[in-house]
């Protein structure tokens, strides 16, 4: 009772300038609040998507365990589930991308960043930026009617004569299957490793491309072996970025895959991945065990891409720290 | 010459050239996907197209009204409960925030953007699907918010802090506070990165199929209010693409020519228009 008029009193006392500055900080205090807020859902939708994945999963992950990852079937009705021939075509289709996706993007990077001058360079890239702008069903649609008719009738024949005592180019060929999924993954890549091997390669110092053609190297091989090589973590990290996309890859790849849960080791055959399997079974899932092992496939997606993104990141970061002179050598 | 240095001649000039083929290559594909779209697509676009639904199962005929009103209603809700999320974060982070939080929003985005889209699916199936039993417009949107966040965070930030410190110092000067400083100057000053950060987003998630499978689902009707299932313009495509009827086919390349020319033709503009530098930049 005694404290109130006393305490009121130096406030009155005071009353315009200090009382009024004092409301104002108090306007910056709700403003770091309610952003504060905004970026803290970010960190609570994250951990939220984690925990949701792991508890949903739970019933999968202890009825099967460690099996899960080696098992080859996949029986909903028998209540069987083995995530292997889905984890085997995810990984088969993304290293055929690579393979083809690499030598181009990094080509192209290297066309870009050291012959290409600044106008037709910048241009060249805002369309690879365009490409990689275009919806993953569309490059399915191009996929089912364009590709796999061509795959069939001429390229798998062709591979077939040419290159048929590989165990990877025998079988009938189909015209879906591996082979055609990799090849639209590395198209949808390919911009990927273009535009980020162009920006590491473009922070390589101009000292180091001088002095390796003032010391009698033609252009290519100043490229070659020094603006490549000071590039390369970068380089690995673009290629890693774009793996990490090649794995989550869902629409495009559900449309030429095949949708057939087979482990072979021909790329002509029809397989599955664990992003396709996800989009044709979820919705139509019947029963918790079938769910969960569902949901746990999507687990092994996250993780997946989630240390391959880690590592990109992180080799991309230091590569071009280094060449704009923030870190030493 | 000596041979060795016309060996080494022939493998520079023929490198080189191969780099410029993979520049070719990878640039031609755009070109001949446009075409090819605007030729299989461009003949069965027609008014109906736009107004009419869908017609029964295997008849011919018949639009992709609802499709299309669904996509817009999607955007809506995922630039409702994305924008401003993302956009709060990203000031938080370039005018607020100390060290360790923003360093771990900042991963924490880059993860998030990182995350195949059918995941996000299954986690907006988890956060909506689930509690309320169906498949809806909501959950939809849900997804594709989740989606449209890390990058307008990420990207408000960095164009925050491309706002030079002497105009923050002015206004402090001038007796603003901190919000009032942020709110008049550094916003505005920064709009026109933050509004193509926005718009590019959105133009992303406008094309996402995998995270509406099992949230927005499908529908081939209107679906009035919000928590109906509702059908959108990637998934139709998706499941015309991949039915039996020779209509839907051609169907699909219709959808997919309205669907990459509005990709397109945002990502276009927005980046020769708006990107061109900011606006504190002119004066």
């Amino acid at each position: 009772m005694a404290t109130t008029p006393n305490a009121a009193t130096p406030a009155d006392l005071a009353w315009s300038p200090r009382a009024l500055l004092r409301r104002l900080r108090g306007a910056d205090e709700i403003a770091h609040l309610i952003t504060f807020i905004a970026a803290a859902t970010l960190l609570l939708i994250t951990v939220l998507l984690v925990y949701q994945l792991w508890v949903l999963s739970a019933e999968a992950r202890t009825k099967f365990g460690w099996h899960f990852f080696v098992t080859r079937t996949w029986d909903p009705v028998a209540g069987q589930f083995g995530a292997l021939p889905f984890i085997y075509g995810t990984l088969v289709t993304s290293a055929v991308a690579l393979v083809l996706a690499v030598p181009l993007g990094v080509g192209g990077a290297i066309f870009l960043a050291e012959l290409a001058p600044p106008g037709l360079s910048s241009s060249l890239t805002f369309v690879s930026d365009l490409l990689a702008a275009v919806p993953s069903v569309i490059y399915g649609l191009l996929g089912v009617f364009l590709l796999v008719p061509v795959m069939r009738t001429t390229i798998q024949p062709f591979l077939k004569r040419t290159l048929g005592f590989l165990p990877l180019f025998q079988g009938p060929a189909y015209g879906i299957g591996f082979l055609t999924a990799g090849i639209v993954l590395a198209i949808m890549i390919v911009p990927f490793v273009l535009s980020v091997s162009r920006e590491v390669l473009l922070a390589v110092p101009r000292d180091q491309r001088e002095a390796a053609l003032a010391l009698g190297a033609t252009k290519w091989e100043s490229t070659w072996k020094v603006v490549v090589p000071a590039a390369r973590i970068g380089i690995f990290g673009s290629v890693f970025l774009a793996l990490a996309r090649a794995l989550g890859e869902t629409m495009a790849v559900t449309m030429v895959i095949g949708n057939n849960p087979r482990i072979s080791p021909s790329l002509f055959s029809p397989g599955y991945s664990i992003a396709a399997v996800l989009a044709n079974e979820f919705s139509e899932a019947t029963g918790n065990l079938y769910l969960s092992a569902l949901i746990e496939l999507g687990l092994v997606l996250f993780l997946l891409t989630f240390v391959l993104n880690g590592l990109a990141r992180l080799l991309i970061v230091i590569t071009t720290a280094r060449g704009s002179g923030v870190l030493p050598t | 010459m000596s041979a060795r240095l016309i060996w080494r001649k022939t493998l520079n000039a023929t490198m080189l050239s191969l780099t410029g083929v993979c520049v070719l290559i990878t640039v031609s594909v755009l070109f001949f996907i446009l075409g090819y779209l605007v030729y299989n697509g461009g003949k069965d676009l027609s008014w109906n197209f736009f107004t009419r639904l869908p017609a029964p199962v295997g008849e011919s005929g018949g639009g992709m009204a609802n499709a299309i009103v669904g996509s817009l209603k999607l955007l809506l809700l995922a630039a409702l409960f994305g924008v401003p999320i993302g956009l709060l974060g990203g000031v938080y982070l370039a005018e607020f925030g100390g060290r360790t939080i923003p360093f771990l929003v900042r991963y924490t985005a880059d993860l998030l953007n990182g995350v195949p889209s059918i995941v996000i699916g299954i986690f907006a199936y988890a956060l909506v699907v689930m509690p309320m039993h169906h498949f809806s417009t909501l959950a939809g949107g849900v997804a594709l918010a989740i989606m449209v966040i890390p990058t307008v965070l990420r990207n408000t930030e960095s164009f925050l802090r491309a706002v030079p410190s002497a105009l923050r110092e002015g206004s402090f000067a001038l007796g603003a506070n901190k919000w009032k400083m942020i709110a008049t100057v550094v916003l505005p000053a920064a709009s026109r990165g933050i509004l193509t950060g926005v718009l590019l987003a959105l133009a992303r998630v406008a094309g996402e199929t995998a995270p509406l499978l099992f949230t927005a689902f499908g529908n081939r009707y209107w679906s009035p209010g919000w928590l109906q299932p509702t059908s959108s313009l990637p998934v139709i495509i998706y499941t015309y693409a991949t039915g039996p009827y020779e209509d839907w086919h051609r169907q699909a390349w219709a959808a997919g020519l309205v669907l990459l020319a509005l990709v397109l033709v945002t990502n276009i503009l927005v980046r020769t228009f708006l990107s061109r530098g900011t606006s504190y930049e002119r004066s």
